[in-house]
């Protein structure tokens, strides 16, 4: 089986894949970093994402051979380096931003990668931003809010605590 | 100010830390030491004949271990239904066999023929294409209606495709009748609960260990309930008795009740692993759950409701074919009847009820209850019914409601049930502020001024939540006790360890549950660990669904902390030199009343398990106590909800704007996280209305089978909602004055899109549209606008 290398969470790593083996397979089955999630199998959910050198992608609709050479963030890589967790994603606990926990991996992938992009979105511009996630337990009220509150605005005038 | 700890905080959940950092422990994250891979070959027909299967092909390719088919199922059980229901005459529903792997026939597009085990996933996929299947295909029947007028049997053997024909209450039929035959008005309605695949985020996953040494079977698998599943498929399926089976259900990525259900891969993988001594694993990829988790609703139904002259309710009469799918899933049968018949009272005093319901099998995949579970099809139907009639005879919809709102109690429905408190006119009054209704014919203007419809639908709904009474339940049917157990483990240096029997999947019990602990006992939230989902350290217990973790879990632990805080008491009195009588407990230190003598809590833990100085003769050393507990009653949370929303004239789309819930839970352990079960029931209830859709063509083949047909609600098609929940008449028969939240987002919610939609279109001059059914999808939106 072909080799493939890369860098993940700042950290060189190599391993044997199928052609057909996906990024996502790989991080979860080669490298055990299972906090990366697969919700379908169309590249709809987005439990899925990681950013491939600073981009949000699908890691789901990425062949692991693509990823040669490249720098992957994933959750796993997501804490300040005292462990503690970051301001998205202690704004996420803040905030209930997530109950089963299942699509929060992806979530805070895209939400990083949208404040890294634009660092003052509006309500509008992180529901349209966060389409390619989907979440089934929170009805996104508190993933939005905490999105705005990691991007440093007053959520306190938002309805409902 | 709010509460920082203990009940009514808004403490932050300990799982998020875990989740937030990668760190959680799903089912598809576990990897046994020498585990194979199972996949699973599915009919692609809904219905036919299995002449054979050929294994040969697919058992010689590489990495295949065995390949199982049905004759190897053919000596254990089928998978049980835990509900009878007895119809209108007398007799049990027809039940048919559900087998874990199909033969003889397939009845549905998905239903498993054959398990390929190989040493690697991908191994076993490839094999799992090689399998052949022989089948004759039959024509299938969909249509519940067709399927009662005589259409192509599912089950041959039991000569029908009506499971039931229920009649509730029964004994009211004819005085329904003459009621109806009598009233000054009627309105009918005919309407579709439309089907909804429940789609938690994760995916169904089972992993079967076996360990010959010492003959203990392990299912690690998604579910709500792990005992359930370790009764049902012990006792029922695979023949292993329950202090040698094992079932794990670790965090579990929401459920939504198509996790409760025992389901045929865990049966499949479990009797694998003991067949081949290895562990086996199957996960499901996201086409597989949308042909094989149980799905919700498809009820189609015609309701009438009769009224007086002054717009009170006299009788209702509704008529409902139910979708039981192709087999009876885990408790199919009571999601229709006593989910469904029992809240047809909703909030209001209608003297005589009479609900009939059709269960049906067809060819599609097995329906059973989906958050709500009969209440949101019970409220939908009877909250339509009531804003059409309230059109019909020029009432305000507001003032028809309260006009009929129950005021006083306990009420006994004529449906069963008694309510044992409530305040309609309360959540009613805070409804109309939170969603500023006052402030409506403003923003209609503003819409109007855009070129937009604006509609504004207010409903009320009731729920019975807390299942269940066991001896209720056992005469209608049910084949299993409600009640739920907790085990309060004290440790010697004070520590405290719940095992609840109670399941978490995202509902946030490690942390709620916490809150209680500390709030009886007066000690830190952090010194309080929730343990649940593992049979071999939890009390049997029969899980969460229904909104009842707090209500009859929250109820277990609290009786079993009050043992512990008793003996606690008794061990204080000792080393006080005290009478226990004159014990008190507070901020977790023991006073002799009147007395400035006290000992703190570590102290006597410590005194219980190091018992030097401690009353032998009288009193067991140690700290930890069981409870069992079961409900006297159902709970009934109920609330009014305010959906607004902006219909596009040229498009049919519908926007929605706001949405404003007013609920009464009773007593709220945590705030914040009762906001989010709202949040997310309402999600689930807007979706609904608005995008979700099961649709099956006439073949059987479900054309919804991924995200990039079934519409799932996302953020950009939700609003902001405004939440409220302090309007509160504390259940009355439970310790805590609880009720749960779990559901009524997803119950109150679609008839208030639905209403909110038809008035818009009146207000917009369409007053010929008088229901369009769910999901109100632009095309059926402006298809009723062009009528």
């Amino acid at each position: 089986m072909p080799k493939v290398s890369m860098k993940v969470n700042g950290k060189a790593v190599s391993g044997e894949v199928e052609g057909r083996t996906l990024l996502a397979q790989f991080l979860r089955e080669g490298l055990r970093l299972t906090g990366t999630h697969i919700g379908c199998d169309t590249s709809q959910c987005g439990a899925c994402v990681v950013h491939m050198n600073g981009v949000p992608v699908k890691s789901c609709a990425v062949f692991a051979l693509d990823a040669e050479g490249a720098e992957i963030r994933t959750i796993e890589g997501m804490a300040n380096a005292d462990g503690s967790l970051s301001v998205i994603q202690q704004a996420f606990q803040d905030h209930h931003a997530l109950q089963c926990g299942f699509c929060t991996p992806g979530m805070v992938m895209s939400a990083a990668a949208l404040l890294a992009e634009n660092p003052r979105p509006t309500e509008a511009e992180v529901r349209k931003y966060l389409e390619g996630n989907i979440c089934r337990c929170t009805g996104c009220h508190n993933i939005v809010k905490a999105v705005l509150a990691a991007s440093g605005q007053d959520v306190a005038a938002i309805a409902a605590e | 100010m709010p509460k920082d700890h203990g009940i009514g905080a808004s403490s932050k959940r300990r799982e998020d830390v875990r989740f937030l950092t990668g760190r959680g422990r799903y089912t598809d994250d576990i990897n046994l030491t020498g585990q194979a891979y199972a996949a699973f070959v599915r009919s692609q027909v809904a219905h036919g004949r299995l002449r054979g299967v050929d294994t040969s092909a697919a058992a010689a390719m590489p990495g295949v271990l065995h390949v199982f088919t049905g004759k190897d199922f053919e000596s254990v059980g089928g998978l049980p239904c835990g509900w009878q229901v007895t119809d209108r005459h007398g007799k049990p529903m027809l039940e048919p066999r559900h087998p874990v792997l199909a033969h003889g026939k397939v009845r549905h597009v998905g239903d498993p023929i054959a398990l390929v085990v190989a040493e690697t996933a991908e191994q076993a996929r490839d094999a799992a294409e090689a399998v052949v299947a022989e089948i004759e295909e039959l024509p299938a029947v969909i249509d519940m209606k067709a399927a009662v007028r005589g259409g192509p049997l599912v089950h041959d053997e039991l000569g029908s495709n009506l499971c039931y024909d229920w009649g509730f209450v029964e004994e009211n039929r004819e005085a329904v009748d003459q009621a109806i035959r009598n009233a000054h008005h009627v309105t009918t309605l005919e309407l579709v609960n439309q089907r909804l695949v429940p789609n938690a985020m994760e995916p169904r996953v089972a992993v079967g260990d076996y360990n010959p040494a010492t003959d203990e079977t392990t299912l690690y698998t998604t579910s709500q309930n792990p005992h359930v599943i370790r009764l049902l498929m012990g006792a029922f399926v695979l023949g292993i008795p329950e202090h040698k089976l094992r079932v794990v259900a670790p965090d579990v990525g929401g459920g939504f009740g198509s996790k409760i259900f025992h389901y045929a891969e865990e049966a499949a993988v479990t009797f694998a692993a003991r067949a081949l001594k290895r562990p086996v694993k199957w996960t499901a990829s996201r086409s597989e759950s949308f042909v094989t988790d149980a799905q919700g609703r498809d009820h189609v139904t015609k309701i009438e409701l009769a009224l007086d002259k002054d717009g009170h309710f006299l009788a209702i009469r509704t008529e409902t074919y139910a979708n039981m799918g192709a087999y009876l899933s885990t408790f199919a049968p009571s999601v229709p009847t006593w989910l469904h018949g029992t809240l047809m009272a909703g909030n209001y005093k209608t003297p005589l009820i009479y609900v009939n319901v059709k269960a049906v099998f067809t060819n599609t995949v097995p329906v059973d209850a989906y958050r709500g579970a009969g209440r949101p099809e019970a409220t939908f139907q009877l909250e339509r019914v009531i804003d059409k009639a309230a059109r019909e005879m020029g009432i305000d919809p507001v003032e028809i409601r309260r006009r009929n709102f129950i005021d006083s109690f306990p009420y006994q429905t004529p449906v069963a049930v008694q309510y044992d408190t409530g305040n309609y006119h309360a959540t009613m009054d805070k409804l109309l502020e939170i969603a500023d209704v006052a402030g409506f014919e403003k923003r209609l203007q503003e819409s109007k001024a855009r070129g937009m419809l604006r509609g504004l639908g207010i409903n009320c709904y009731i729920e019975a939540c807390g299942i269940a009474p066991s001896n209720l339940v056992g005469q209608l049917g049910a084949r299993a006790g409600l009640y739920e157990s907790a085990t309060v483990r004290v440790n010697a240096t004070g520590g405290i360890v719940v095992m609840t029997g109670s399941h978490s999947h995202g509902q946030g019990h490690e942390t709620s549950f916490a809150q209680v602990i500390s709030e009886m006992i007066g000690v830190p939230e952090s010194q309080v660990e929730i343990i649940h989902g593992d049979t071999a350290n939890t009390p049997m217990g029969m899980g969460t669904y229904g909104s009842r973790s707090i209500a009859v879990g929250g109820s277990a632990m609290v009786r079993a902390a009050n043992k512990i805080i008793a003996k606690a008491k008794k061990i204080a009195a000792h080393l006080l030199e005290a009478s226990d009588a004159d014990i008190e407990l507070k901020d977790g230190k023991f006073t002799v009343a009147g007395t400035d003598k006290s000992v703190d809590w570590g102290s006597v833990c410590l005194a219980a398990y190091v018992p030097h100085n401690y009353p032998l003769a009288d009193l067991e050393p140690g700290l930890e106590e069981t409870a069992f507990y079961d409900p006297s009653n159902f709970t009934f949370p109920a609330g009014a909800y305010a959906c607004e929303v902006e219909v596009d004239p040229e498009t049919g789309k519908v926007t929605v704007d706001r949405f404003a819930a007013a609920d009464d839970f009773g007593n709220i352990i945590n705030p914040m996280i009762v906001d989010g079960q709202v949040h997310g029931g309402l999600a689930q209830g807007i979706g609904q209305a608005l995008l979700e859709t099961t649709a099956y063509d006439e073949n059987g083949q479900l054309l919804t089978g991924s995200y990039m047909d079934y519409a799932m609600p996302r953020a950009d098609d939700l609003p902001f909602y405004r939440v409220d929940h302090s309007c509160k008449t504390p259940c009355t028969h439970n310790p805590l004055g609880v009720k749960g939240c779990g559901e009524a987002g997803a119950i109150g919610s679609p008839p208030a899109v639905v209403n909110a939609v038809i008035d818009a279109l009146h207000r917009g001059g369409m007053t010929h549209v008088t229901h369009i059914d769910m999901p109100l999808s632009p095309s059926r939106v402006w298809a009723a606008m062009q009528r």
